[in-house]
């Protein structure tokens, strides 16, 4: 039985994750003590695209990419860094997964279940102030790659 | 049926009731010498007449009759007896009589109890039948409860009185007869007194008794719709919680009772009034009697031995006259209960019964299907479809596309023949659809659609409930049971019932492409991988628990599955995935008390919370002293699940996650390990240690992940598991299975016997994977068979409400893709699937019914339009006509509304 899986233990790892680091520990650990405790091999799929989104996912160690399915395969469009949330759009946006996220290392995660995490959103808004955070700086990045790659499609032209 | 159930009665049971007339007739022959029999024992033998002198005999049985023209007539010169031996003779006939009396009471009510059980089941059955053959649109104004609250109740008294109902008019009304005879013989006047008193009897009380009928139809009608309120709350009951209406329904129930209980009050008091005024009715009678009969003997005008004669016949005339008037009253009784009955049954438009009869062949239905100048109505009269003609061929698949209105739903039902034409008509060939036998178009066309509907049984009997036409193949009876069977089919008859055995086998093997029932699984199980339940019928097998002894041979499959199982995870490298439960190992992903006991509680010493009050069990933990290590384990978890969970509401949804406790237990261990802080083990209360160490039970490392299991305790816990097992007394033997590798375990489930360990907690679907591994792997052993069977078994409730909707629905497509047809309807059978789903389930039907080069007609009205690039012709409907016909390329060109259609 290792030791490193356990919930203190997770708190800490809970603690390095931005979203989570002003939240207290005591709630980090009801967090950690309700989401399940989840391991993949490199090459695995966390979820597909086209599923329905049920749970988040806080990777804990390991990386993964985000893929979206195209006529000529999947596209890599960005990856999941270690201490970071992935999944969370499906269960806000109540879509079905808009990316396969598929491990490039072995990866640690704790699943936050669909309703848990809703919870979470309205509990604690530091929560939810983070993710605010996390999906604008998503939504500049991808404007800022949207108004390059029409640049490149003007120039091409 | 005929309108009055006296006419009913004597068309079905005429020559019965002719007989047991006869018989009460020829029974009333000892029943009066019985009664002229005392007064000869009395005045003969005992009081000595005809004994004047001792010694002295009398001729006894002497049959002679003086009959006209043959003159005397001596079929036995008697014999003579002296005064004692006729005292005994006399008194043997007399009891000879009694015998001969009570057998033939015996023989007429057993006689009668028949004719009227026969009669009941004949209405009962007559009943049913007419329900089979009613037109549709009559079920949407019926309900259920009703209808069969009719069926059981509102007919049962007619049974009673079929027997009766000629034989007590005939007997009562001779009897009546003979008194007032008599009494007129007597005086003839006073022989009018009381004959003109019987007919203002007779004449009164029914006129009375009027009321009485319009309270008892009255009764009738609210206790029915009493029963169709109740089974309305039952099957609405989401509702009224939904909406909380309950109270609502409980008014509604106590109205309708308190009018019920107005009506039957006001019953009882009309009754016991007309019974007062019908004894006083008869009462008066002797008073007339006493009263002018004494006047007019005073007067000298009549014979005072006269008067005494006519009052003395009088008392014979009353019991006939009351009973005849209940007889009349229970006649119309029950005719009004029998009318009110047959007007809910007399319906225009049924079925035809030679469209319905059973046959065992029905030929395929090659010609095409036609709707011509079709138009259909709903109730209110609007229409559903106006005049549409179009012609399906045999073999040629068509979508249905249209708007939610477009009416293409609607022209599937008339193909069905769920609705019945307004004008118009639906052919096959030429022929009108409703005209044809069911037992061509009812096999020849399988219809399908979302409303489904499930008879109580297994999935087996329903999945095959369409194969089940007629009797195929006779059930084999031996002995008495042959006999039985006899038995069955003359009562049928006898009672106007078909006399098919339920018990045959009605299975019509080869239109579900097998030749009996051994080898009628592949076709199965391909008809259910089609509509993807072969997965949800694993599942429920998996999860049921199985005697072995039902399944031969699978216990044995089970256990080598095992290995099998441990192998081919091993090879696909997850032997991580499942921990095994092995007698000298502690397994991680189980509880601390699945670790401890190491088997299942199947007896009341250990089951539940039983084990902690076990002497057995509280010994061998106390002495190896696992429950001071496993108290202050369940105080660390109590101390942790309060920290965690003592600031959230008691309905928060973190609380799933608690699996040791409840949200109320939060506050009684909060004070408990107030109580206990610092003190531990020897200050506690026998209570409070079992509330504390319970928690420990239900520990599981990797899942609570609290850090509470250490090597050396895990290696405790299988000692004291060891020491558990190997002492344990024979009298707790049977209260325990104990996992043994090698053994089926008859408490576990079938799932939990193959993996026969936990699944681990660390791999996110691990039980998926596990699900598809198990199921191949029971395939290529050669046990899905088997396994898919005791899935087969499961009971779906009533209405198939056990099942999912989404099962249901499935399932319901699987019921008419087992037969072979020749023309497959489906009216968008699979809303509750989301579109992948019914795309896959679409391109799998069509391919499966043209398995084995078959080539069904189907017709198939989409939810999704985008499907109907599949079919061979589309047809497009919007608001109740037929706006587009063609191949998809075609309709595509054109432009229309199904381009429109498409691009939405």
């Amino acid at each position: 039985m290792g030791t490193d899986m356990l919930l203190k233990d997770e708190v800490q790892m809970l603690r390095r994750v931005p979203l989570f680091s002003n939240v207290e520990p005591g709630k980090l650990k009801l967090l950690a003590f309700t989401s399940d405790r989840v391991s993949y091999d490199a090459g695995e799929a966390i979820f597909h695209q086209g599923d329905t989104g049920d749970a988040a996912y806080v990777v804990l160690a390991g990386k993964a990419d985000i893929l979206v399915d195209s006529s000529t395969g999947p596209i890599k469009i960005a990856e999941v860094e270690t201490n970071s949330i992935v999944g969370e759009i499906a269960i806000l946006c109540d879509v079905s997964r808009t990316a396969t996220v598929q491990t490039t290392t072995a990866v640690e995660a704790l699943r936050i279940r669909k309703e848990h995490f809703l919870k979470l959103l309205t509990d604690f808004p530091e929560i939810t102030i983070e993710i605010m955070r996390v999906l604008a700086d998503r939504l500049s990045h991808t404007t800022s790659e949207l108004s390059e790659a029409r640049s490149r499609a003007r120039k091409a032209e | 049926m005929e309108n009055r159930l006296s006419r009913y009665i004597w068309t079905h049971t005429r020559g019965q009731q002719l007989w047991i007339l006869l018989v009460v007739a020829v029974s009333m022959v000892p029943y009066f010498l019985s009664f002229d029999l005392p007064k000869q024992i009395v005045n003969g033998p005992i009081q000595g007449q005809g004994f004047d002198q001792p010694g002295a005999t009398q001729t006894f049985m002497n049959m002679s009759f003086d009959l006209p023209w043959l003159g005397m007539v001596t079929l036995f010169d008697g014999i003579e007896l002296t005064r004692m031996q006729t005292l005994f003779a006399l008194s043997l006939v007399f009891l000879g009589l009694v015998i001969v009396n009570g057998l033939f009471k015996f023989y007429i009510n057993t006689y009668k109890g028949r004719l009227g059980e026969r009669l009941l089941r004949r209405i009962r059955f007559e009943l049913v039948d007419r329900i089979l053959r009613f037109p549709p649109s009559q079920f949407k104004r019926m309900k259920g409860a009703e209808v069969s609250s009719m069926v059981k109740d509102e007919v049962e008294p007619l049974g009673g009185f079929t027997g009766d109902a000629f034989v007590q008019p005939a007997l009562l009304g001779g009897q009546a007869l003979t008194a007032l005879f008599f009494i007129f013989m007597q005086n003839a006047w006073l022989g009018l007194i009381a004959a003109v008193m019987v007919g203002i009897q007779a004449a009164i009380i029914p006129r009375m008794r009027r009321r009485l009928l319009v309270l008892g139809r009255e009764r009738q009608l609210t206790a029915r719709e009493l029963a169709g309120r109740v089974s309305e709350i039952v099957d609405g009951i989401g509702t009224i919680h939904a909406y909380d209406t309950s109270n609502y329904e409980r008014a509604d129930i106590a109205s309708r009772l308190g009018r019920i209980f107005k009506i039957r009050y006001d019953l009882y008091q009309w009754k016991f009034l007309v019974k007062f005024i019908n004894n006083f009715l008869a009462q008066l009678t002797p008073f007339l009697f006493y009263c002018i009969g004494g006047y007019l003997a005073l007067q000298g005008r009549l014979d005072i031995g006269q008067l005494i004669a006519v009052i003395s016949a009088y008392k014979d005339l009353p019991g006939p006259l009351k009973d005849l008037i209940d007889w009349d009253q229970t006649r119309q009784d029950v005719q009004v209960k029998y009318v009110q009955v047959v007007e809910q049954f007399s319906v225009d438009r049924t079925i035809d019964p030679s469209i319905q009869a059973a046959a065992a062949d029905a030929g395929p239905m090659k010609h095409p299907l036609a709707a011509v100048n079709l138009s259909l109505a709903d109730d209110s009269g609007a229409k559903l479809l106006e005049r549409v003609s179009v012609q399906i061929h045999p073999g040629e698949t068509v979508a249905i596309v249209g708007g939610a209105a477009g009416g293409g739903d609607m022209l599937a039902e008339a193909f069905g023949r769920l609705i019945w034409p307004e004008t118009g008509k639906v052919t096959a060939g030429g022929d009108d659809l409703l005209e044809m036998p069911e037992s061509i178009t009812g096999r020849g066309i399988s219809y399908v659609s979302a409303d489904a509907y499930f008879f109580y049984g297994s999935l087996r009997d329903n999945l095959l409930y369409g194969l089940k036409h007629a009797p195929l193949k006779e059930a084999a009876y031996e002995g008495s049971r042959a006999a039985h069977r006899k038995w069955e089919i003359n009562e049928a008859r006898m009672a106007g019932n078909p006399d098919y055995d339920v018990n045959s086998d009605w299975i019509d093997y080869q239109a579900a492409d097998a030749t009996d029932t051994n080898d009628l699984f592949t076709p199965v199980l391909s008809v259910l991988d089609t509509v993807q339940l072969s997965k949800d019928i694993l599942d429920l097998a998996l999860r049921s628990t199985v005697s072995p002894d039902d399944h031969p041979g699978l216990a044995e499959g089970i256990v080598e599955m095992r290995h099998a199982l441990r192998d081919e995870l091993e090879e696909a490298g997850l032997s991580s995935l499942v921990v095994s439960f092995e007698p000298g190992a502690y397994n991680t992903e189980a509880t601390v008390g699945e670790n401890l006991l190491f088997g299942t509680a199947t007896g009341p010493a250990f089951i539940g919370k039983a084990i902690g009050r076990n002497a057995y069990f509280r010994s061998v933990v106390g002495r190896t002293g696992l429950d001071r290590i496993m108290f202050d384990m369940g105080y660390s978890i109590a101390e942790n699940a309060v920290e965690l969970f003592a600031d959230l509401p008691p309905d928060h949804p973190f609380f799933q996650q608690l699996t040791f406790m409840t949200a109320d237990d939060i506050p009684e261990y909060q004070l408990l390990l107030q109580k206990l802080k610092g003190k531990g083990f020897d200050a506690a209360s026998e209570d409070e240690k079992g509330a504390i160490i319970r928690l420990s039970f239900r520990y599981i490392e990797p899942r609570h992940r609290f850090g509470l299991l250490t090597d050396e305790l895990m290696a405790k816990i299988v000692d004291v598991r060891r020491q558990f097992h190997d002492g344990l007394p024979e009298n707790m033997r049977g209260d325990i299975e104990r996992y043994d590798p090698e053994h089926y375990l008859e408490s576990a489930s079938l799932m939990d016997n193959i993996l026969f360990g936990r699944i681990s907690h660390k791999h996110s679907d691990g039980s998926k994977r596990i699900r598809s591994i198990v199921s191949s792997l029971l395939n290529s052993l050669g046990l899905l068979e088997n396994v898919i069977d005791i899935g087969l078994d499961f009971n779906v409730g009533a209405g198939g409400k056990r099942l999912t909707a989404v099962q249901r629905q499935k399932l319901n497509l699987a019921r008419a893709l087992v037969r072979r047809s020749d023309y497959y309807i489906f009216n968008r059978p699979l809303p509750g699937l989301d579109h992948r789903l019914q795309d896959e389930i679409v391109r799998d039907v069509l391919k499966l019914v043209r398995r084995d080069g078959r080539d069904p007609a189907v017709i198939w009205v989409l939810s999704n339009t985008a499907l109907s690039s599949l079919f061979d012709r589309v047809l497009v409907f919007d608001r109740g006509t037929l706006v587009e016909d063609g191949t998809h390329a075609a309709l595509v060109e054109n432009n229309g509304i199904f381009k429109e259609l498409v691009s939405s």
